[in-house]
């Protein structure tokens, strides 16, 4: 039986603030929280699709260029749209595809955008970046709380 | 050296240019430049590589047995390549001449898993759309989503395959990403009778599924070879890595190069001594240099890598259904080298069928449930290693000192290796197409098509929201802007 919460981020540890994902993941991962599952990867793909099966809620992590600082979250529905590169399929694709491969509706999904600034290979994660995590981190706590 | 329409022979002040940047569905950032004259005419194609730098800046002064690990952040796509081509020049390094029989096969299961979700990812998610719906066909529908909406059944088998293979990857590598299961040396981990069952379970059907695929994509070339034989159809020398045998080997063996007819340049190479056979040229225009084959001269010595030149550099592939499948590429090619862009899909979906195979045979091999993990032998300073990844043949090179940390790191990637081909794909394909017509977004994404066909890595940049856009600037003789299209 799956957890009925997922938390999928993605991101790639070596490229700056784009660690803000996989540094997410690993400090909700480390409270253990009854019921949440967290998923990390580089990115999101078409294959992610499979892991919303069986869940009850869904948030999206990434970092973001176009979030506000330290954070933004906003709720997804499923979208055919003209934006699948194979490194940035939007978690609305990822919904839709959830629709017309699972024949029935996609759980219920957010998107927690964290707000970066540098992305260089091999770079640290900003101070800022980090501070913005932080913020995102308490939010999410007691978004799952709330249930 | 220039080829034609890398550089406009007329005043460039005299016409207008059309950026696709980046190119969308590739990975990492990509942005071709044409010059149009006020007639539509075109006069210089080129695709740029914005961002491909660093890497090997990242690499040095590291520990060498971190490198397996750290090479992996090079590419969301495709880090198993990297993690085995650095896995293997670190053999070298420590001395590990023969690996034992188990680490060989646990390498080769998560190199062929890798092979076939990239593949499969690839063919089903990036390029079906246009194949399928048509290269102008409307924008909106003309992506895996529209794909999953009309076919469905297409759809799921694609997620399904990357997932059989994203599978065999985390059960050898140990991990679902970041695995560590290569090590200079050997592997860390070989499969428990549990993983083995597991994927053994799946195995059958996901051959089935591949075959269909090679199916699609023949089907598609023999109801409109007008299309399949000639868009972007350009003679070059091919490069790939065989077996000793001449049979295609993804993961391991010597270097053997055709020209355009099919002859022979050269065979039985070791990639050790691949500085000795090709030089990468610097052009001012791109961060990507230019390999060439260095007794043929830049002129004459570029070449492709990849499916369509290894499906055809080989003389026999050792699986059944896959050398079915490459005798009737040959047979459909009359003999005589395919070089139509889009046989590499054909060739890829070869390619996937093979990896299939090999994964279910190598699942069936006790040795990968054995114990025998590492070797080790006389240390020394260099090494080179050298796989077949998805995207063609990619070289890692490290020399190491005494103290453990690496000193001198040098990539080839895959899409680097193909530069000189991709870019003369976009140039065909521009003289075929766009030339004197008014442009459109659907003849652009002939352009795009070109590209895609070649699966390039263009720089495994960031995908942060918000950091790949597509971006199409119309600009005028006067350097007005004249429209401006972004894709999110």
């Amino acid at each position: 039986m799956k957890p009925d919460t997922l938390v999928f981020s993605w991101g790639n540890p070596s490229r700056g603030d784009d660690a803000l994902g996989p540094l997410f993941a690993d400090a909700i991962d480390a409270l253990q929280l009854p019921g949440v599952e967290c998923l990390t990867d580089f990115q999101l793909q078409v294959e992610h699709a499979l892991d919303l099966v069986g869940r009850q809620r869904v948030l999206f992590v990434d970092a973001s260029m176009a979030a506000e600082t330290p954070f933004s979250v906003k709720p997804l529905s499923a979208q055919r749209d003209a934006s699948f590169t194979t490194h940035a399929m939007t978690p609305e694709a990822i919904l839709q595809v959830y629709a017309d491969t699972q024949e029935g509706e996609p759980p219920s999904a957010w998107l927690l955008g964290i707000r970066g600034e540098r992305w260089e290979l091999g770079e640290a994660p900003t101070r800022g970046a980090m501070s913005n995590l932080d913020a995102a981190v308490r939010w999410t706590r007691e978004w799952l709380a709330s249930g | 050296m220039s080829f034609e329409l890398e550089t406009a022979t007329v005043a460039s002040d005299n016409l207008r240019r059309v950026a696709i940047d980046p190119v969308s569905r590739v990975e990492g950032h990509g942005k071709v430049t044409i010059l149009l004259d006020e007639d539509n005419k075109v006069h210089q194609v080129r695709l740029h590589i914005v961002e491909f730098r660093g890497f090997e800046r990242f690499i040095q002064g590291r520990p060498y047995w971190e490198v397996p690990v750290m090479v992996q952040r090079l590419c969301g796509i495709c880090p198993v390549s990297h993690h085995l081509a650095a896995s293997k020049a670190l053999d070298v390094i420590v001395g590990a001449d023969r690996l034992t029989p188990t680490a060989e096969k646990m390498r080769r299961l998560m190199h062929y898993g890798q092979i076939l979700q990239s593949h499969a990812l690839h063919f089903f998610h990036l390029s079906s759309p246009d194949l399928l719906f048509g290269f102008d066909s409307e924008v909106a529908q003309r992506n895996i989503v529209g794909v999953a909406a009309k076919y469905p059944d297409i759809a799921k088998k694609g997620i399904l395959l990357r997932k059989f293979g994203q599978e065999v990857i985390r059960h050898t590598a140990g991990k679902r990403v970041h695995g560590t299961g290569s090590v200079p040396g050997g592997v860390n981990k070989s499969l428990s009778g549990a993983e083995r069952a597991e994927l053994l379970k799946d195995a059958y059907q996901m051959i089935a599924w591949c075959r269909d695929a090679v199916k699609i994509i023949k089907e598609l070339h023999e109801q409109n070879p007008a299309l399949y034989d000639s868009f972007g159809n350009f003679p070059s020398n091919f490069m790939g890595m065989v077996a000793p045998d001449g049979s295609l080997d993804l993961y391991h063996g010597v270097l053997r190069a055709k020209d355009a007819a099919g002859n022979i340049l050269f065979d039985h190479v070791d990639y050790q001594t691949y500085d000795t056979l090709i030089t990468e040229e610097v052009k001012p225009w791109s961060y990507m240099k230019f390999p060439y084959f260095t007794s043929m001269g830049p002129e004459q010595g570029w070449y492709k890598v990849g499916p369509l030149a290894r499906v055809q550099n080989c003389d026999s592939i050792p699986t059944p259904f896959a050398e079915h499948e490459r005798r009737e590429l040959v047979a459909y090619a009359g003999g005589k080298p395919m070089h139509a862009t889009l046989g590499f899909h054909w060739a890829r979906m070869i390619e996937m069928l093979f990896a299939a195979e090999t994964i279910k045979e190598l699942l069936h091999d006790d040795d990968i449930e054995g114990s025998d993990l590492v070797v080790t032998g006389e240390r020394r300073r260099e090494g080179v290693g050298v796989i077949e990844a998805p995207r063609g043949t990619l070289f890692h090179h490290y020399q190491v000192d005494d103290d453990d940390l690496v000193t001198m790191a040098n990539l080839i990637v895959s899409t680097t290796n193909n530069n000189q081909a991709m870019n003369t794909a976009v140039r065909e394909v521009a003289k075929q197409y766009l030339d004197g017509k008014e442009i459109t977004e659907g003849l652009l994404n002939h352009i795009e098509v070109a590209i895609r066909a070649y699966d390039p890595c263009l720089s495994c940049a960031t995908h942060a929201l918000g950091k790949m856009p597509l971006e199409v600037t119309l600009v005028d003789a006067e350097g007005q802007e004249l429209d401006r299209k972004y894709k999110h």
